[in-house]
């Protein structure tokens, strides 16, 4: 045994590990070559038979050795597994682009998105969202709001009448109602929109339906001018239009309100009508027993599905109206 | 309401140099909407010329009648034309276009050859000239009326703006030029001239005997004048016709055009009757016995005490305010008329012309008020008129009753900053209230004009402030901001729910909540949900009534988008359902302007049934999308149970389930969901004949839960979960067909005791014979503040099987 024969041993251990093509060949090659058969094994265990200067000597010499084979070792492993790893992940590749989903497209409704948008617009200003039934007492829906039975303005609205007609009780042609409703049981201060479902007894067409959604608005509270009333409607209309549109209030005819305006917006290049609004009549704060010296209101309305139509682009009614999924799902969970 | 410029202009000084545009934002600013502005004779370049027809030759042999006409243009030598029209005779005056004229469409006339002749120029018709639509015949002018060649688009006024204004209906002095005069001057700062000052100069001498007025109802003053001599062969001169024209109404004959012209000038409406067809006095009241009336208009109406009449001695003449009676219309031969003009209460004339269902010009305007001065001075204008154009006398004019006024206001300046947010001088405030008629006195009480019967509070007067200062100059600010608010328990409820479904796959839906017997009772609805409320004026008479129950709607929802290629799909709604769970009694209708009691708005609510929110769903299909990795399996009863039970999970709520025989569900296959013993509600399969009748897949299912019906799920009081480890038990147990699941989970749930924290059925076996089924239950038991022993856990699990034995008549399976 001498250290050339021990560098021999490196220089065979070395070599059998980088032909090993694979882990299971570099396996043999490692028990051949660091296995308790192997030459440089055979010389560790009998360096005990040495002399204490030789023991010394040639135990420097096979530990540095192992050292050698076990980094040279190391070293093959390591490409082997990192070539075993390629190849494995190789052959497992797949089309990450087929289509995964299998679950039907759900979404909600249009309008019921645009509702809650508008909900969460007005809550976030302090707000409340006042609900009232569908079918609803005329003295409620007219009467209250400065409707008299025979004024035009009582014809203007094509109503629904329940049967029997001596129970004035109609679909409700406005959410208004619940303006009423909310000022008979609540004391000021009253900040709350009312979106829901209204009728008129127009045929369905393009731009109609009889069965259709608004959302009105009503603040009553010490020193509340019409100022206030533009400031809502302003911030309300670059809410939902953006920031660059622009309101415009054109005097107006309504009977719960005095003074009354229509609401136009600025969108798209054009003035669009966008709802009705003005001051609460006192006429009928009176009726729902609020002291009119001390308080005064303003109040709006818009249509949900001419605010839907008009952003959206949608230009026939009967998509809004009809169910058809393919309608329903360009719309997901948000507009 | 149209208003041609030109007439306009005659009360408003409105500067030559205001462009259409100016003057129709004016009226916006102010609260008029231009719907149209028609700009006439601007696509009309003459020579157009009045013309006299010397000569008609009729050609023949043409498919229709062909008129080779000589025309005396005002030239030295005759022009000839071809026409097609025939409805002219020698020596009318006719509207020819000359060669070099371009008419409206870019319509070039030339001389050109025709039918073998040459046409030197064209007869128009109203349409040829953008004037109207009248293309029946050629234009014949009134006889003697113009110069033969002088140039007729100076003569027909053809170059004018005409606004097309929508008049709101509480403006009633808004339909009529004088009203529409007065706010335009107003909005552009421009002089408005009364035309009633003028009339107010006129006098009448009386000449005889005219027609008595008596008042009995339903007006506050009646003018009634008698004329005598009237040609009834007196010809509408151009000027009139021409303006009646322009907004948008025919002109008929003299008599009948004087009451169009000061109706469209002043507001009022008139009626003139042939005096000769009145017997006796002329009375405005209501007829004693129910009776056959026949309106001008051909139709036969029913009278009664409810109606407003005009009438004499013997019988009804005209429906009040609404409109005359066939016979006793003016006629050709007619000579002595009597004119009637009213001031009308307008609640009277509303329901005359609802109970008819006849909206006519002279019922729109008195509906909506018309000016309580306007009796006499509009009365006075057609006297006038007619005196002049149709050589009539006057014989006597007499009134009854007395013309009121609306109330004065007592208004204190400082009420418009505190409506407006705008601070406004009371001087200017006064002047405006001047501007649109009222007299301000010093100490600010307010008269409102006699046609402003709208004004009757301060804050009618702040409107007028604001839209006369305009709108614009109103600051935009926020309002105070109130307490924090939020959506309330319910409402969080149904948006988590709606946001749920539509993450599961479901697409919500809206349907009409009309519906009709013949569908309930196809679906088989019985007892509440069988009885409904019924629409007296339903848009369709397939659907006269309202809802019961979502799943009809949506069944049809379902079948439209199968129809249109859907297969597979799930849909929901939200909404109201209306069931007919009590009388409706007569409407509770409290005096205005006050509160109502506590008690009466407690009667009004309660006067209207309850409405309960119902969430539905239909799901049609598969389960799953058509996939590449294979064919998803078909929804099924449980399908809908389990969205059902997980909407209440939502919810923090758990119901019990037993099984339902409820339509429109498979009878054996509904479940019906119970919570504090209230079914809150149904999912299943589809009863086969439903399924039928939509033709929707076999076997589709459904659920609807009554939101309403859901109770607010307590505040969770929060158990420590701990860290000790779990103890994991199965058992099988075989247990008779008819006993159900959900009873067999109760027992061991019951037996097992408090350490048991959860149980599920892992493993159904129903092919046992004998009527038996296995189920197998994955039980896990723990404590929270130990390890369980092997014989606590034992333990408790035979304690569980016994009490499956004892309550179900379980056998506990061995392997």
């Amino acid at each position: 045994m001498n250290a050339q024969e021990v560098a021999g041993w490196v220089k065979d251990a070395e070599a059998a590990f980088l032909a090993a093509s694979d882990l299971d060949a570099l396996k043999i090659a490692r028990l051949a070559h660091t296995g308790d058969k192997a030459a440089i094994s055979l010389a560790s265990r009998s360096l005990g038979t040495l002399s204490p200067d030789e023991k010394a000597s040639f135990g420097k010499i096979i530990g540095e050795a192992k050292g050698q084979i076990s980094l040279a070792l190391e070293n093959a492993t390591k490409k082997l597994e990192a070539q075993r790893d390629q190849k494995v992940l190789l052959e497992e590749v797949v089309d990450v682009t087929l289509p995964a989903s299998r679950m039907h497209r759900g979404g909600l409704h249009p309008i019921t998105i645009i509702k809650n948008e508008i909900s969460d617009f007005f809550i976030e200003q302090g707000f409340s969202v006042a609900e009232g039934p569908e079918m609803e007492s005329g003295w409620l829906n007219f009467d209250a709001l400065n409707i008299p039975a025979d004024h035009p303005a009582r014809t203007m609205q094509d109503t629904f009448f329940i049967e029997p007609l001596e129970s004035g009780i109609v679909l409700r042609t406005q959410t208004s109602p619940v303006q009423i409703r909310t000022m008979l049981t609540q004391e000021p201060p009253i900040y709350i929109i009312s979106p829901g479902r209204t009728f008129r007894a127009d045929e369905l067409d393009a731009t109609h339906s009889p069965v259709f959604h608004q959302v009105e608005g009503l603040v009553v509270d010490r020193g509340i001018t019409m100022a206030h009333l533009k400031g809502t409607l302003d911030n309300f209309a670059q809410h939902m239009f953006g920031p660059d549109v622009t309101t415009r209030l054109r005097p107006s005819f309504f009977p719960f309100t005095e003074p009354s305006a229509e609401v136009d917006i600025f969108f798209n290049g054009r003035w669009i009508e966008w709802g009705g609004c003005g001051m609460v009549n006192p006429k009928v704060l009176q009726t729902c027993g609020i002291d009119t010296d001390i308080y005064t209101g303003f109040a709006f309305g818009m249509g949900l599905e001419r605010t839907l139509m008009v952003r959206h682009g949608i230009t026939d009614m009967h998509d809004i109206v009809e169910g058809d999924l393919r309608f329903t799902r360009q719309f997901g969970m948000g507009l | 309401m149209r208003a041609p410029l030109s007439w306009l202009r005659e009360f408003a000084a409105i500067p030559a140099n205001t462009k259409a545009e100016e003057i129709s934002d004016a009226f916006i600013r102010v609260g008029f909407e231009v719907e149209e502005i028609i700009i006439q004779g601007s696509d009309l370049t003459g020579p157009l010329v009045v013309a006299k027809v010397l000569a008609i030759e009729e050609l023949t042999g043409n498919k229709k009648a062909i008129r080779y006409v000589e025309l005396d243009c005002g030239e030295k030598e005759s022009r000839f034309v071809i026409c097609g029209a025939s409805n002219f005779a020698v020596g009318d005056l006719v509207v020819a276009a000359l060669p070099g004229a371009v008419l409206p469409g870019n319509f070039a006339i030339s001389a050109r050859e025709t039918y073998g002749k040459t046409s030197n120029g064209m007869i128009c018709s109203s349409r040829e000239l953008g004037l109207g639509e009248d293309h029946s015949g050629i234009i014949v002018l009134p006889a003697r009326s113009l110069a033969v060649g002088s140039d007729a688009i100076a003569a027909l006024e053809i170059n004018d703006v005409i606004f097309d204004i929508a008049v709101n209906p509480d403006r009633g002095y808004a339909l009529s030029i004088r009203g529409l005069a007065r706010e335009i001057a107003g909005a552009l700062n421009v002089a408005f001239t009364d035309p009633i000052n003028a009339i107010k100069e006129l006098k009448f001498e009386k000449s005889g005997d005219g027609v008595k007025p008596v008042l009995e109802d339903g007006a506050s003053i009646f003018y009634l004048r008698t004329l005598t001599n009237y040609k009834a062969d007196s010809v509408t001169p151009l000027w009139m016709s021409r303006r009646i024209e322009k907004m948008g109404m025919r002109s008929i004959s003299l008599a009948v055009d004087i009451t169009n012209y000061v109706m469209l000038e002043l507001g009022q409406p008139l009626h003139a009757f042939d005096r000769a067809k009145i017997q006796g006095n002329l009375r405005i009241g209501r007829v004693k016995e129910n009776q056959k009336f026949r309106t001008l208009d051909g139709q036969e109406r029913n009278i009664t005490a409810e109606d407003l009449m005009v009438m004499d001695d013997r019988a009804p003449l005209a429906l009040a305010g609404t409109m005359g009676g066939l016979d006793s219309e003016i006629t050709d031969a007619t000579t002595d008329l009597a004119l009637e003009a009213v001031r009308f209460d307008p609640i009277a004339i509303a329901k005359n012309s609802r109970r008819h269902k006849l909206s006519t010009e002279a019922s729109r305007r008195l509906e909506r008020s018309v000016d309580s001065s306007l009796a006499q001075y509009a009365s006075a204008r057609f006297a006038q008129l007619l005196i002049e154009l149709g050589g009539a006398t006057h014989v006597e004019t007499q009134s009854a009753g007395t013309q009121n006024l609306p109330s004065e206001i007592n208004f204190d300046p400082a009420y418009i900053s505190r409506i407006l947010g705008l601070e406004i001088d009371a001087k200017k405030i006064a002047k405006i209230l001047e501007v649109i008629g009222c007299t301000v006195s010093k100490n600010f009480t307010i008269q409102p004009p006699s046609w402003r019967w709208d004004l009757t509070q301060p804050a009618d007067l702040v409107e007028e402030v604001a839209r006369m200062i305009g709108y614009d100059a109103i600051p935009s600010l926020l309002p105070p901001r109130p307490r924090h608010a939020s959506l309330t328990w319910q409402q969080k409820r149904i948006r988590m729910m709606s946001m749920a479904l539509a993450a599961r796959g479901l697409s919500e839906v809206q349907t009409f909540p009309f519906t009709s017997d013949a569908i309930i009772e196809s679906m088989g609805y019985v007892n509440e949900r069988a009885k409904t409320y019924r629409i007296a004026n339903p848009m369709s008479e397939d659907f006269p009534v309202l809802r019961t129950h979502l799943l009809p709607g949506l069944a049809a929802v379902a079948a439209r988008n199968i129809g249109r290629g859907a297969r597979d799909f799930a849909i929901f709604e939200i909404g109201s359902i209306f069931r007919n769970s009590q009388e409706l009694i007569p409407a509770i209708s409290p005096e205005l302007g006050k509160k109502p009691t506590p008690a009466k708005i407690s009667e009004i609510f309660a006067s209207i049934p309850m409405q309960h929110l119902h969430l539905g769903a239909i799901l049609v299909g598969k389960v799953e999308d058509a996939s590449w990795r294979g064919a998803s399996r078909d929804y099924e009863w449980s399908d809908a149970i389990a969205v059902a039970q997980e909407m209440l999970g939502l919810c923090n709520l758990e119901a019990s389930i037993v099984r339902s025989d409820f339509a429109p569900w498979h009878p054996g296959r509904c479940a019906e969901l119970i919570i504090d013993g209230k079914p809150v509600a149904h999912a299943g399969e589809l009863h086969p004949r439903v399924i039928e009748q939509f033709a929707l897949p076999a076997r589709s299912v459904a659920f609807v839960i009554n939101v309403s019906a859901l109770p607010q799920s307590p505040r969770v009081r929060a158990q420590s979960v701990g860290a000790m480890p779990p103890a994991l038990q199965d058992v099988a147990l075989v247990v008779d067909q008819s006993v159900s699941a959900s009873a067999v989970e109760a027992a061991l749930r019951k037996g097992a005791g408090e350490l048991l924290e959860s149980i599920v059925l892992f493993d159904r076996y129903d092919k046992m014979g004998d009527g038996k089924v296995s189920l197998a239950y994955a039980m896990t038991f723990r404590a929270s503040d130990r390890t369980l022993t092997g014989a606590e856990i034992t333990q408790a699990r035979e304690a569980a099987v016994a009490a499956a034995v004892a309550d179900c008549g379980a056998v506990l399976r061995t392997a």
